[in-house]
């Protein structure tokens, strides 16, 4: 009966670790289909989990706080594809620029408006979102509903076609008629979206208000699992449960001792999904190869 | 009745180059109209204005007499006007079904247009003749049934003109063939055709009438029967050509780079050059003919010391080469030089001044050196000898490499190459992208070179200049050599059947 409960409670917090990771994780995979590299993640879901958790606290209402999550989140992927795709700038730099801007800001910001080192006052009653079937929230079912909406779209939709097309061949949808610009900002909007649910989980619905740097590398760990499903939408949860499971496992094993091995460092288990993920890019477990025009910006050839 | 594309007076300019000057072109419905030009003559920008990928800063274009503005891809789709683009506008992890629909689905799900392009893919299967699995992905399709799901493609979005870009540049010559007929078809159904191509032979084959653009003008409208592949060139390049190389008799000494048994492989363990055995002889012009991406590159690259070699044996001056002597710059130093056929990526530095891609691979030459530091003002001075040498336009050594054309970065990087004194040259595709005044030039020395025994080995896609310069002709087909001839004993067809795999009889 222990041992049932155990493999219950890891289940379970498996499925919560696992939500923020897949919002971001999804997220990325529309934008990089698309043929923009985003590894911005990070600070779409920091600047989300911030904005959800002031306007949860203000509004008393965490869809409010749902929608200010989503409403920054976007904010951030528009600059991104400005830089990226209006001024065809570097993606990385964009990217990287927007996880320092993300971290910078949500802190400082937070400090000035509650002063309690950055962190939102404890959100309460409505101001969080509470289990509303098998004691997970609404926006735990959103993002799991997410995955086969992605997987519809990309596959039998005319949206979802010329995504595919503007991330391998930006040239073909030109001379198809189609505005790449147009595709890719769409694209980019949707990932702002998704970062904005995922954010909001964090702040929201998993912890009850925003602390600084909360993400804690989940945006990242996230590109790790869209490389491991290889850019595709029913792999990518494969991924995020495997990943919140590691996540899961090293809390549940903080000073246990395993028979045999003894106490496991829990940096060894935090460390499985990059060590994944290296076995994975190293050749293991077939070649991941990203959207062709992933990361280059279209422009015109002469 | 109003011709089906009338061009008044396009003009367009990128910064400081003049593309397109004043160009007026008319083209009558149901006709196959050639349009020819040497490389920069403003062929490949007056068509993309046409197709929408540019616009032009002045002028008219008229589609069936009416006056149609042409902003986008999408306006000339619109119009009725159609593109087969040189390098084609396919994205290989689609399938044929997918790249046909794209730009074209019928509505917001897949599902209903994909049942339509099914019925049109047999249609025009039935039709044309243009037979095509449309399950298959593109990137898996052969280059030649590439090229048709993009003609399919065309023709779905109901164009009533067709442009082509150079289409049998990638093509085996029976494939051109077939291309050729149906373009032939499209025309009997009324479908009005514009090829550009710099291939004269071509023109006097298929087109009814050709217009000749030189410097961004148009230099002549002419009706293909009354006109010859020597007035063309002509029109061309301004002045008269030699279409043929002139050469004497061969006089070949002792073999200088024997092959045997080579075998290449790429990164993933596939073999790209099977069981390959040749030699080439002082004073003698060996080429290798085949479509582009038989082997050729991997051979040319796997005796240059570029690329490991899988198995079989290199022999140079008649010493075998162990694997610590295949290195690029030992062998340069032993006499072995190589112009590679991708200058851009492996014979130049495009950002670099010219003197300093001139140097490249001779920069431990102690006529550069002044102590361990380079000497810039020598560099300079021997570029600028060899620029003379060479007529290299503009004649300036500290211009950065990009800016020349292509014909004239070739000529740097030959005479980098020639002037250091082979014994035996490797060369790759010595004038692609180079315009008739350099080819004619690049072909005279390299008969001057053979003349004066030096030994060549000659990989080109350009059939008519491997038949033309050398002294024998081996093909390439799958990475395996399936034939040998004499220029004056053989022609495009044999030549042809042997690049497409069939294998020698005799």
């Amino acid at each position: 009966m222990d041992a049932l409960s155990s493999v219950l409670v890891v289940l379970d917090s498996t499925l919560r670790l696992s939500i923020p990771l897949l919002c971001a994780c999804l997220a990325g995979l529309w934008s990089e289909r698309s043929g923009v590299v985003d590894i911005g993640l990070e600070g779409k879901l920091l600047a989300a989990a911030f904005a959800a958790g002031a306007a949860a606290h203000l509004t008393g209402s965490a869809w409010m706080g749902l929608l200010a999550g989503i409403g920054a989140s976007v904010a951030l992927a528009l600059v991104h594809g400005f830089a990226s795709i209006t001024q065809r700038g570097n993606q990385i730099v964009s990217g990287v620029a927007i996880n320092m801007l993300a971290a910078g800001l949500t802190a400082t910001i937070g400090n000035a408006w509650y002063g309690q080192g950055g962190r939102t006052p404890p959100l309460e009653g409505a101001g969080r979102f509470e289990g509303v079937l098998l004691g997970h929230s609404a926006l735990v079912y959103i993002a799991l509903a997410m995955v086969p909406v992605t997987a519809f779209v990309l596959a039998r939709t005319r949206f979802g076609l010329r995504l595919r097309a503007v991330g391998e061949k930006p040239a073909a949808v030109d001379t198809a008629g189609i505005s790449v610009t147009a595709l890719r900002y769409a694209a980019v909007v949707v990932a702002g979206v998704l970062c904005g649910l995922g954010g909001t989980y964090l702040a929201a619905a998993l912890s009850a208000g925003f602390l600084p740097g909360m993400t804690a590398g989940r945006g990242f760990i996230a590109l790790a699992a869209l490389i491991f499903a290889k850019w595709r939408a029913w792999p990518a949860l494969g991924a995020c449960l495997l990943f919140g499971f590691l996540e899961a496992m090293s809390i549940r094993l903080q000073g246990v001792p395993l028979p045999g091995i003894g106490e496991v460092p829990v940096q060894a288990i935090q460390a499985m999904p990059y060590v994944i993920t290296v076995l994975l890019l190293a050749g293991f477990g077939g070649r991941a190869i990203p959207p062709r025009a992933a990361g280059v910006p279209y422009v015109k050839e002469r | 009745m109003n011709p089906a594309i009338e061009l008044i007076k396009i003009d367009k300019s990128f910064g400081p180059v003049h593309a397109n000057r004043a160009v007026d072109l008319r083209v009558e419905r149901g006709t196959i109209h050639g349009i020819v030009g040497e490389n920069g003559a403003g062929k490949s920008t007056l068509m993309s204005i046409l197709y929408g990928f540019y616009e032009a800063d002045s002028g008219e274009i008229r589609v069936n007499g009416e006056p149609v503005r042409i902003r986008s891809s999408a306006d000339a789709i619109e119009a009725g006007i159609g593109m087969v683009h040189q390098h084609f506008m396919l994205v290989e992890t689609l399938t044929v079904l997918e790249n046909v629909m794209l730009g074209a689905e019928g509505g917001a799900l897949l599902a209903r247009g994909t049942a339509r392009v099914r019925a049109e893919l047999r249609r025009l299967s039935d039709d044309y003749g243009l037979v095509i699995d449309p399950d298959a992905e593109v990137g898996d399709l052969s280059v030649g049934l590439q090229q048709r799901v993009e003609i399919i493609k065309a023709l779905y979005r109901g164009a009533d003109i067709l442009i082509l870009d150079e289409p049998t540049a990638v093509l085996t010559p029976p494939e051109a063939e077939a291309l050729f007929g149906l373009l032939r078809a499209l025309r009997a159904q009324g479908k009005t055709v514009i090829l550009i191509t710099h291939k004269l032979h071509e023109i006097m084959a298929i087109t009814d009438r050709v217009s000749v653009m030189r410097r961004g003008e148009m230099v002549a409208h002419l009706n293909t029967a009354s006109t010859s592949p020597p007035e063309l060139a002509e029109a061309m390049v301004g002045r008269r050509v030699l279409l043929r190389v002139e050469k004497g008799a061969r006089a070949p000494g002792a073999p200088l780079l024997e092959v045997e048994g080579l075998s290449v492989a790429d990164m993933l363990g596939v073999f790209r050059v099977q069981d390959v055995s040749f030699q080439v002889r002082a004073g003698e012009i060996v080429g290798i003919a085949g479509v582009a991406g038989n082997g050729q590159s991997e051979l040319l690259e796997a005796i240059a010391g570029m690329r490991p070699v899988a198995a079989g044996t290199i022999r140079f001056e008649g010493r075998e080469l162990a694997a610590e002597d295949r290195d690029p710059h030992e062998l340069r130093r032993r006499g072995l030089l190589h112009v590679p056929e991708d200058r851009l990526r492996m014979g130049l530095v495009p950002q670099f001044e010219a003197f300093e891609s001139a140097a490249l691979g001779f920069t431990d030459d102690p006529a550069f050196a002044r102590g361990p530091l380079l000497d810039h003002g020598r560099m300079v001075e021997d570029l600028a000898a060899k620029m003379e040498k060479y007529d290299v336009r503009p004649p300036s050594p500290r211009l950065k490499t990009s800016l020349f054309s292509g014909g004239n970065q070739q000529k740097i990087v030959l005479a980098r190459e020639i002037e250091r004194g082979p014994k035996v040259l490797l060369i790759g595709q010595p004038t692609r992208g180079v315009d008739i005044g350099a080819i004619e030039f690049i072909h005279r020395r390299l008969v001057e070179l053979r003349d004066a025994g030096v030994g060549i080995l000659l990989v080109s896609v350009e059939l008519e200049e491997v038949m033309s310069l050398s002294d024998r002709i081996l093909v390439l087909c799958g990475g395996r050599l399936t034939g040998e001839r004499r220029p004056d004993g053989t022609d495009e067809r044999d030549l042809g059947l042997l690049m497409a795999g069939v294998e020698d009889a005799a």
